[in-house]
């Protein structure tokens, strides 16, 4: 249990990151952090104690306890999805830095939604 | 971006022909090993990535390459979707149908059309975060001009 | 109809988003072409399913069977919902790419905006038809992720920033989704919608599901733009490229927020009351301030926006007053009303906003503007954007022969039989507002004296066969609900929504 709650404070870290922070890249930062404390709930949430990695390399019939694949494969295609993020909001990133010259929110407020 | 000294550029040549071939692996026996064609292609584009970063970007003429990955990128989800649409005509009108034969569990010839679909996901990972990199690094030389 | 043609919705545009950066090499033009025949393709695909298949298909990927009645495949669910989404997606999104055409050419990298749209519609028809929340979660995030990159098409000062905005806004709501999942995983073990719904039938812990339902309003809630998780929309969908902005309100947000929240509730969780209270309220909290926040606009593409919020919060209030009516199983007639009445508004408005947006930006294509104080003196010089447009602001607004008039009254009806006279209330309050807003659009766009710039000219051809064909069926949607055409359409889906457990039982055959 003490885990899941490790897992949760990761995820308030992250919220009060993206909530705080005034710079473009730690609101990048802060996001990951929040995507990593939820992949690692997932893959806490699927093990089972003692489990295997779910490959088929035994004969069937035999006797050995495998760990559900689904919960991991959820979790790599979810960090595929990690990586698209972080790449488009780095692009975006960058190129609000060569139009404003900065990175500070505060800065770049065109828009008032 | 100039590249680096000596000592690096040396170093770099041996170590990502090692983390090359061990992204081929990786990809190749995905089914069998934990790896896979993700974590295959991430090898492989670290490869590129490393030389790049040792060597400077003139050393390689990237507006080409970053055309020729985009290319690669295209090919290989188009190949695995073909792939995987042929399973409709393959008998049980199923998308996704495995109508290879399984083989030896374990063996790295088993798992049907799975060893297919991790190379040819390892091929579009590779080339997709090469793009990712190249755009991304493009970009920042044009700002530094 | 056979099973496999569902796997066309999503097959055809991912074909077509790959094979467009090899065609483009031989031929620059090409991308223009093929996105609309592949648009065109879906909606007649659609069309055809709707027509031959009032019955729910289970379709196993991989065609794997069941093991001990527990389903291992991935499986694909096609039902009168999905149906009537898939409809209208691939609608708005034929019109679309038919006038973008045109209105992109002044782009730069035109191929990936073509790509990116086709990535979007196969993301779209996916979350539709996907029975598994794991597919649900991927196909969201394919047509969330391109629709970021879509914002941003422009690469101006407030594309960018809208897109950063919608994108730390998206990415948060897609992780509380994710969380969700963890957590219905945790307790069922599964992520099949057809065997959660029965774990949870079952199971004895009933505060646990609750719990997950909140969050999922949270997340579901960014997605589309409920009134406290609304701060992204009137940036992201005023910056996007005009018809972007039109699929973006019409359909993805319906999509992505309205349609996966109506079946995960009603087919998938066990009905709860109070969870209900919350949709009703966030519902009705949406529709009058989104139409307050409509009202002080004057940004003309801002002021669409706004008053898409408030068109959401009609379409939740209608689900809201259904299902509460449903899960005091008292009032049938009053949930089937509410029901009708808010997957009809979905219908209509994709089609009017869709149109709006369109309008917009043949106004900014033609008089290089969105501000409605510097338009002035259009209805000279444009007249298919002044029918268009006053088609569609009547539609919006609720006059009788147009068919907003009958979604938003049947909607009003059945609060009333509910005995919710106060959200009834509301939605007239908030329907007056609309029109005087419209009135103003027009009034500023189309009949004040001219700016005194050059005259301007009318739009091209193509963009034009959009606006006119939807204003057509502005009109023409009215007759869905006729009692024999609404047989076709409108009925199988709310039939899907009114059997909260046939869903389940169907797919497992238990």
């Amino acid at each position: 249990m003490t885990l899941y709650i490790l897992c949760f404070i990761l995820f308030l870290v992250g919220v009060y990151g993206v909530l705080t922070r005034r710079n473009l890249i730690k609101i990048v930062i802060s996001l990951t952090i929040m995507e990593f404390s939820v992949f690692l709930m997932l893959v806490l949430v699927g093990y089972i104690s003692g489990g295997l990695a779910p490959i088929v390399v035994h004969p069937e019939g035999s006797d050995i306890s495998v760990v559900d694949p689904l919960p991991q494969t959820l979790v790599l295609t979810a960090a595929v999805i990690a990586v698209a993020t972080n790449s488009m909001v780095l692009a975006l990133a960058i190129r609000l830095y060569k139009k404003y010259g900065t990175f500070d929110i505060r800065k770049i407020n065109e828009l008032k939604g | 971006m100039e590249g680096m000294s000596i000592i690096v550029k040396k170093i770099v040549q041996l170590i990502s022909a090692l983390i090359f071939v061990f992204g081929m692996y990786s990809a190749i026996h995905g089914h069998i090993n934990p790896g896979g064609g993700f974590a295959g292609g991430v090898l492989l584009s670290g490869a590129f990535i490393l030389l790049i970063i040792a060597y400077g970007l003139d050393y390689f003429k990237l507006k080409q390459q970053t055309e020729a990955t985009s290319i690669f990128e295209s090919l290989s989800i188009l190949i695995a979707l073909l792939i995987a649409f042929s399973g409709l005509f393959a008998g049980s009108l199923y998308f996704f149908n495995n109508y290879f034969p399984a083989g030896t569990p374990g063996s790295l010839i088993s798992g049907g059309l799975i060893p297919i679909y991790n190379v040819l996901i390892g091929v579009k990972v590779a080339a997709t975060l090469s793009t990712i990199f190249f755009a991304l690094i493009i970009y920042k030389e044009e700002i530094r001009r | 109809m056979e099973e496999w043609i569902i796997i066309l919705f999503f097959v055809i545009p991912l074909f077509g988003a790959f094979v467009m950066p090899l065609t483009y090499l031989f031929s620059p033009e090409s991308p223009k072409l093929i996105t609309p025949v592949i648009t065109l393709i879906l909606l007649m695909l659609s069309l055809y399913s709707v027509i031959c298949q009032p019955e729910q298909i289970a379709y196993s990927i991989g065609g794997w069977k069941p093991v001990d009645n527990v389903p291992i495949a991935i499986y694909l669910v096609y039902d009168g919902l999905s149906g009537f989404m898939l409809v209208i997606i691939n609608l708005v999104a034929f019109f679309s790419s038919v006038y973008a055409i045109k209105y992109m050419e002044e782009y730069t990298g035109q191929k990936y905006f073509y790509v990116l749209m086709c990535l979007m519609i196969a993301g779209m028809n996916g979350v539709v038809l996907s029975g598994d929340l794991f597919n649900l979660f991927v196909f969201t995030e394919i047509s969330a992720k391109s629709s970021y990159a879509l914002v941003a098409f422009g690469v101006k000062k407030d594309e960018l920033e809208a897109s950063f905005k919608y994108q730390v806004l998206g990415g948060m709501a897609s992780l509380i989704i994710l969380f969700g999942i963890a957590m219905i995983y945790w307790q069922t073990q599964t992520l099949n919608m057809a065997d959660i719904s029965y774990m949870l039938q079952n199971a004895e812990n009933n505060i646990f599901p609750v719990f997950v339902q909140l969050i999922f309003i949270t997340g579901f809630g960014v997605k589309a733009a409920l009134i406290p998780f609304h701060a992204w929309l009137p940036d992201a969908h005023s910056s996007a490229p005009s018809p972007i902005s039109a699929m973006l309100s019409g359909v993805l947000i319906k999509t992505l927020g309205v349609y996966v929240i109506m079946r995960l509730y009603l087919s998938v969780f066990q009905l709860n009351e109070s969870v209900s209270i919350v949709l009703l309220a966030l519902g009705g909290l949406s529709m009058i301030i989104g139409v307050l926040l409509a009202f002080g606009a004057w940004d003309l593409k801002r002021l669409l926006a706004y008053s898409s919020i408030s068109h959401i919060g009609y379409i939740i209030t209608g689900l809201g007053i259904g299902m509460i009516m449903l899960s005091r199983g008292e009032n049938h007639l009053a949930a089937t009303l509410a029901f009708t009445g808010s997957l009809f508004h979905i219908a209509n408005h994709a089609v009017f906003k869709g149109l709006l947006f369109l309008n917009a930006g043949a106004i900014e294509y033609a008089a290089n503007t969105r501000d409605m104080k510097q338009m002035g003196g259009l209805a000279k010089f444009m007249p298919v954007t002044l029918t268009s447009s006053f088609s569609a602001s009547m539609s919006i607004s609720g006059m009788p022969p147009f068919s907003g008039f009958f979604s938003k009254l049947i909607i009003i009806l059945a609060a009333v039989i509910s005995g919710f006279y106060f959200i009834a209330g509301l939605a007239v309050i908030a329907g007056i507002i609309t029109l005087s807003y419209f009135m103003k659009f027009q009034k500023y766009a189309f009949y004040n004296k001219p700016s005194g710039k050059s005259p301007v000219k009318e739009v091209p051809g193509l963009m034009r066969f959009s606006m006119i064909s939807l204003a057509v069926l502005c009109l023409l949607m009215s007759v869905l609900i006729l009692p024999g055409i609404r047989d076709g359409f409108l009925n199988p889906a709310v039939n899907t929504l009114m059997e909260t457990t046939e869903y389940a039982s169907k797919i497992l055959g238990r």
